[in-house]
């Protein structure tokens, strides 16, 4: 049940090039910056946007083609919009029902119960829509969509209209439907966290043209990409929950390069766990220093590194098959001789579990 | 029956006809006028909007010269088996339609205009078929318009003169409404029924304006 889509888009001033595949249980994003397309490709494939010529097949559905379109209700997917927009004289109940009611009967994989509790809304069925925070729409609206059992879930910057407070709430709510239910997702944003956080698949987009895709931690770590420009540059790390420590309240986690205790709530073992560490929070040395207050220090070798600027340099290392990036000054770059081959130790000062 | 209360019936009958075929027509031309991109769009619209500006004798003439046996309409009527249409009700509602076109298509086409596409997609994502979220969803979002609509097409006709002079004529029972009826008792002279009539239409007028703007008021549904 795998989504391959080859599209042309015509805009004003340019033309959208995708061609991208989203397989079952995976999240593919699509990364860049406003204005680049992303909206455009995802109204495409939800049929919504009739200037698209192309390809789109779903699994043995053919949903469009050179002599072949088929319309937007006839496609099965699960859209939430941008701004959480949800039918304005329907309650919520009636809003959740409302797709639901229009899918076959034996297409029906998720039940109303499920897509109610996985978003957590029983408090809110008999509310008008009106009276609902930024936050809550958009549970709504994902839950809405959630509930036509669809073969693919596309999210439109779901975050966009939603306080800061409320992002990392919403994120958890998308990150529990990836592991319930088993619907590919494309995801689009211009937010690197959110794209970090959720995808295992990144495409990267800029005036309509795809510059890179492939894993997302490949991606991140990809200093000829922009990603590696960015002030927030990070590498992406998959761990796995081995145990706790008790007494200091740390997580064990394991990972290609080694161990890494991180202090983030208490997860159990097994538990995988997303880890993102940010190129500044990485500090190199040539020998392990026992006697340092940084916990996580892993041996990794020097891949290569790019100037940034006169005085910043970002340094790819290789932990095990792990990448890691390093933002350290050119000075100390030049103090301990680093060049691309070189042995080093990575201490790793802070550390964001994505979870 | 008293001849007042005859041409009250009429009129009401009258206006409960136009306004069911102005919102039966006026539905999907304002759903066009509200989604088209046609660059010669501006050309239809002024054509609606004709009637707000004409002097209704001006509209009266030409529907008159269309509906009679030697008009267009009226010609054909003729040669299918039927009377001209001038001076008959059937004219008389054809009237009423050009002239309170305006009424009904001008708040629906704004209402249309004012929900914008998204809600019509989110439903289309959600299964649902063009006419399943046309009625679905668009109808019970624009009910404000369309009551307004409904409303002031309703209260135009009853409103309705000069094309009636024009085109109806003065026949009790047929065409006779209740503005010609208060004319012919000025003209002679018997102020008290005109008084009893003009006073019954503005108060129906009224009531049935404050009922708009008092629900309009209430369906605040409609946001931007």
């Amino acid at each position: 049940m795998s989504l391959q889509v080859r599209l042309n888009i015509p805009r004003k001033d340019f033309t959208i090039n995708v061609s991208l595949s989203v397989t079952p249980g995976q999240v593919t994003s699509v990364f860049g910056p406003s204005g680049c397309g992303k909206t455009s490709l995802m109204r495409a494939i939800a049929g919504l946007e009739n200037r698209a010529t192309g390809q789109i097949r779903m699994a043995d559905e053919v949903w469009q083609s050179q002599d072949y379109f088929r319309p937007a209700h006839q496609r099965d997917i699960g859209y939430v919009f941008q701004d959480a927009s949800l039918f304005p004289h329907l309650n919520v109940f009636d809003n959740l029902q409302f797709g639901l009611r229009r899918q076959a009967r034996d297409k029906r994989r998720v039940s109303l119960e499920q897509a109610i509790e996985l978003l957590a809304l029983s408090p809110l069925l008999r509310r008008s829509v009106d009276t609902l925070s930024g936050g809550e729409k958009q549970r709504v609206a994902i839950a809405r969509a959630v509930a036509t059992s669809p073969s693919v879930l596309l999210f439109d910057e779901p975050l966009a209209a939603v306080d800061i407070a409320h992002k990392q709430e919403i994120l958890r709510y998308i990150q529990s439907l990836h592991r319930e239910l088993d619907i590919p997702m494309l995801y689009v944003s211009h937010a690197i966290d959110e794209v970090a956080r959720l995808s295992d698949n990144l495409v990267l987009l800029e005036k309509g043209q795809q510059l890179a895709s492939g894993k997302t931690a490949d991606l991140l770590s990809q200093l000829s990409l922009p990603f590696a420009n960015y002030e927030e540059a990070a590498a992406v790390l998959d761990t796995t929950v081995i145990g706790r420590d008790e007494f200091y309240g740390l997580n064990q986690l394991s990972f290609a390069g080694g161990q890494i205790e991180v202090s983030h709530g208490h997860l159990k073992p097994g538990d995988k766990v997303r880890l993102r560490i940010m190129a500044r929070d990485v500090s190199l040395t040539l020998t392990h220093h026992e006697n340092s207050s940084i916990l996580n220090i892993f041996p990794a070798v020097i891949e290569s590194m790019v100037n940034e600027g006169p005085t910043q340099k970002l340094v790819r290392l290789n932990a095990g098959g792990q990448i890691i990036l390093s933002r350290i000054t050119a000075k100390s770059a030049d103090k301990l001789g680093l060049r691309p081959g070189m042995p080093v130790f990575a201490q790793v000062k802070a550390i964001s579990p994505l979870v | 029956m008293h001849p007042d209360l005859t041409a009250l019936l009429i009129t009401l009958k009258l206006a409960a006809i136009t306004t069911l075929i102005l919102l039966v027509i006026g539905t999907p031309l304002a759903w066009w006028l509200a989604r088209s991109q046609w660059r010669f769009k501006f050309m239809i619209e002024t054509v609606i909007a004709l009637p707000l500006v004409l002097p209704p004798t001006v509209l009266g003439f030409y529907l008159l010269i269309m509906l009679g046996p030697n008009g267009p309409i009226g010609g054909l009527a003729e040669a299918v088996g039927g009377r001209p249409l001038a001076f008959t009700f059937t004219g008389l509602v054809i009237g009423s339609v050009f002239y309170s076109l305006p009424f009904v298509v001008q708040p629906l086409q704004n209402v249309f205009t004012a929900i914008g596409d998204n809600v019509m997609e989110q439903a289309a994502t959600l299964r649902a078929s063009p006419l399943d979220r046309f009625f679905n969803v668009m109808v019970p979002i624009a009910r404000p318009g369309f009551l307004t609509a409904a409303v002031l097409g309703f209260a135009h006709t009853i409103g309705e003169f000069g094309v009636v002079l024009m085109i109806g004529g003065n026949i009790p029972g047929e065409t006779k409404v209740v503005s010609i009826a208060i004319y012919d008792h000025v003209e002679s002279l018997e102020y008290s029924q005109a008084h009893l009539l003009s006073g019954g239409l503005l108060l129906l007028s009224f009531l049935m304006l404050m009922a708009v703007y008092g629900l309009n008021r209430r369906f605040s549904v409609l946001r931007s």
